[in-house]
């Protein structure tokens, strides 16, 4: 053909402007997908990327991509990108449509990722009636992973884990991810379109296109599920996958709109957009960054204090090493406070874990604690061996089993529930014990400690009680330091 | 040649180096003017190839096609050569079709 035959065509129908120009993902072949020949997914990215163009929402769209065949979303499509873990693409639409509510949040996923790891995702996020639209190619198998059974796979449809076929007796009936989310209340528009032939072909562009701009027009939580072919794993052309998904994979998954609100819904509200990043410590009642405490000048060495602090639920195990760490986050210290406890809420054992330190902390976890806090025995005989030499052991008792007896640290044990009994209430005795390890690690100052318990006790009586626990705790572990500590 | 009458009412474009010969435009297509080349490409892959007349611009081989760019269709403008400001005025144009 002439280019002077040419020059009196124009484009009717060509490469979208959503994709980018090339696409880096290799070096070579920059413009063409990593999908097989007849790949379900390159199409219905076409789909999309001529809604995008036709909505002009480029440069406001961003797309969830999951995990699958089409985890590379993201290098073909020339928007905002977000590449979900395995099932997560409806929890990450979600943060991200309510943190940027301007934007138009797209989730892609495949049958595997929505329908088996991701279904709790989807399912509240439709009941939520998020504000974004989700993609679900549904291809009937895990195809990424090279063709285990999914739960869209059909009756009798063979896959690795199911050679013989899949059985509704071994694993369950396929999944009808449209008509049960069609169940709840919130959704504006479900619909399962294919891509069987020409018809279903222009039908799922108009869905695709639908879907999407019914969030542009805020109208709430929109799904396409698109019958999709994979020639490859299905084991057949292109052209017979196509067939398959008409003839076939149809009437399992009858297509169809199950909810279709788009006419009457009204536009939702913006949800108002999330606080600015310096307003969050006063939200949330915290000390500002800014306003921390200069820590004592003497003290400015290299600090990393490790301390598991080891009881009984009750006994103000996690309380202590909140305090603990909140000063020293009141002094400028990175600090970290990891509470660990089972199942039981009441009862049952309780420890945390504190750090603080002036570098940052690679780990919340404290396995050699310089400091162990035992509250009573078995917390005792549980953590005594994991305390390094020249470490200190601050136990709740009148005296060490023998088991725990050891000469290279320091131990102090001391009936401290009794002594805050004598104080008024034996609960505090977790504050004379923060008393004892504040006056063995000289590392922050009082203030710092008073502005901690300040902001944890509101209850004006406790806040007095708790000081003078804490002023007693020193004095113990003071008084101990005239002879009764085993120093090795 | 201005008489618009004559000429085909579609034009296709497929980039050689782009098609993967998956021929779901060749099924797709209604009066049935693409084929599949005989040769092999670059990347080894057979690759459809317009048959020369008859595309009606329906548009059809674009959306079925998996890759980005492998199909361009092209209109017939009614209008004579050279009036055209740019290709994507054109492409503004006919998106509404
Ligand atoms: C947490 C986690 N579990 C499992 C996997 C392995 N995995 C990768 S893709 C996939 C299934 C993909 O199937 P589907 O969502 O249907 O996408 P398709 O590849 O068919 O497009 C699985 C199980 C993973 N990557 N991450
Ligand atoms: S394996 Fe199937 S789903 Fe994955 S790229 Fe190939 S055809 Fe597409
Ligand atoms: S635009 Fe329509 S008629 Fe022309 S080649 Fe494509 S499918 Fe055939
Ligand atoms: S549909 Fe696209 S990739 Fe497949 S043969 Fe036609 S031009 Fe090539």
């Amino acid at each position: 053909m002439s280019n002077a035959t040419e020059a009196e065509y124009e484009v009717a129908h060509g490469r979208p402007k959503a994709f980018y120009e090339n696409f880096e993902r290799k070096d070579e072949l920059q413009h063409q997908t990593h999908y097989c020949p007849g790949c379900g997914h390159g199409i219905v990215h076409k789909m999309l990327a001529q809604a995008i163009d036709e909505l002009g929402i480029q440069n406001r769209t961003i797309l969830i991509s999951p995990v699958g065949c089409s985890v590379f979303a993201y290098y073909y499509f020339d928007v905002g990108n977000v590449q979900g873990a395995h099932g997560r693409a409806p929890a990450v639409a979600t943060a991200v449509k309510r943190s940027q509510p301007q934007s138009i949040v797209i989730g892609y996923q495949g049958d595997g990722d929505l329908a088996a790891i991701g279904s709790a995702e989807i399912l509240h996020a439709a009941n939520r009636g998020e504000n974004i639209t989700v993609i679900f190619v549904n291809n009937a198998i895990y195809s990424m992973t090279g063709g285990q059974v999914a739960p869209t796979t059909l009756l009798g449809q063979r896959s690795t884990t199911t050679p013989n076929g899949r059985s509704a007796a071994n694993e369950g009936y396929p999944l009808h991810v449209s008509e049960l989310l069609a169940t709840l209340e919130a959704p504006v528009y479900i619909e399962r379109v294919g891509l069987g032939d020409n018809r279903q072909v222009a039908q799922a562009q108009h869905a695709v296109r639908r879907a999407v701009e019914n969030q542009v027009r805020g109208l709430g939580f929109s799904l396409v599920e698109v019958l999709s072919p994979c020639p490859t794993i299905w084991k057949m052309s292109p052209v017979e996958a196509q067939h398959w998904v008409r003839e076939v994979m149809e009437k399992t998954f009858p297509l169809g709109a199950f909810r279709d609100r788009t006419k009457d819904a009204p536009a939702k509200a913006a949800p108002p957009a999330a606080p600015a990043l310096e307003d969050i410590s006063r939200i949330l009642g915290v000390a500002d960054e800014g306003a921390v405490e200069e820590i004592d000048a003497e003290a400015k060495g290299a600090v990393d204090l490790q301390v598991r602090v080891a009881g009984f639920g009750g006994q103000g195990v996690l309380l202590l090493g909140e305090v603990l760490a909140e000063a020293g986050l009141h002094a400028g210290l990175q600090v970290s406070w990891l509470p660990s406890y089972g199942p039981e809420m009441r009862s049952g054992t309780s420890n945390c874990h504190v750090r603080l330190a002036r570098e940052p902390i690679d780990s919340p976890l404290v396995v050699h604690p310089d400091v162990l806090v035992a509250m009573n025995e078995p917390s005792l005989h549980k953590f005594c061996a994991s305390v390094p030499p020249g470490g200190w052991i601050l136990y709740n008792g009148e005296t060490v089993p023998a088991e725990c007896e050891r000469k290279d640290l320091h131990i102090l044990a001391r009936p401290f529930t009794h002594v805050a009994d004598e104080l008024g209430d034996g609960r505090a005795g977790n504050m004379v014990i923060l008393g004892a390890l504040l006056e063995a690690t000289p590392i922050l100052p009082q203030a710092s400690v008073d502005a901690a318990l300040g902001q944890l006790v509101k209850n004006p009586r406790w806040l007095a009680l708790d000081e003078r626990a804490l002023a007693r705790g020193r004095e113990l572990l003071r008084e101990s330091l005239q002879g009764v500590c085993h120093d090795g | 040649m201005t008489d618009a009458g004559k000429r085909d009412r579609g034009l296709l474009r497929v980039d050689q180096d782009e098609c993967k010969g998956c021929g779901l435009c060749i099924e797709a297509c209604p009066p049935h003017v693409i084929q599949m080349m005989e040769r092999l490409n670059h990347y080894g892959y057979r690759t459809a190839v317009y048959a020369g007349a008859g595309c009606t611009g329906c548009g059809i081989c674009f959306m079925v096609c998996p890759e980005p760019g492998a199909i361009t269709v092209l209109r017939l403008t009614n209008r004579p050569a050279g009036r055209f400001d740019s290709e994507a005025e054109g492409a503004k144009r006919c998106a509404g079709n």
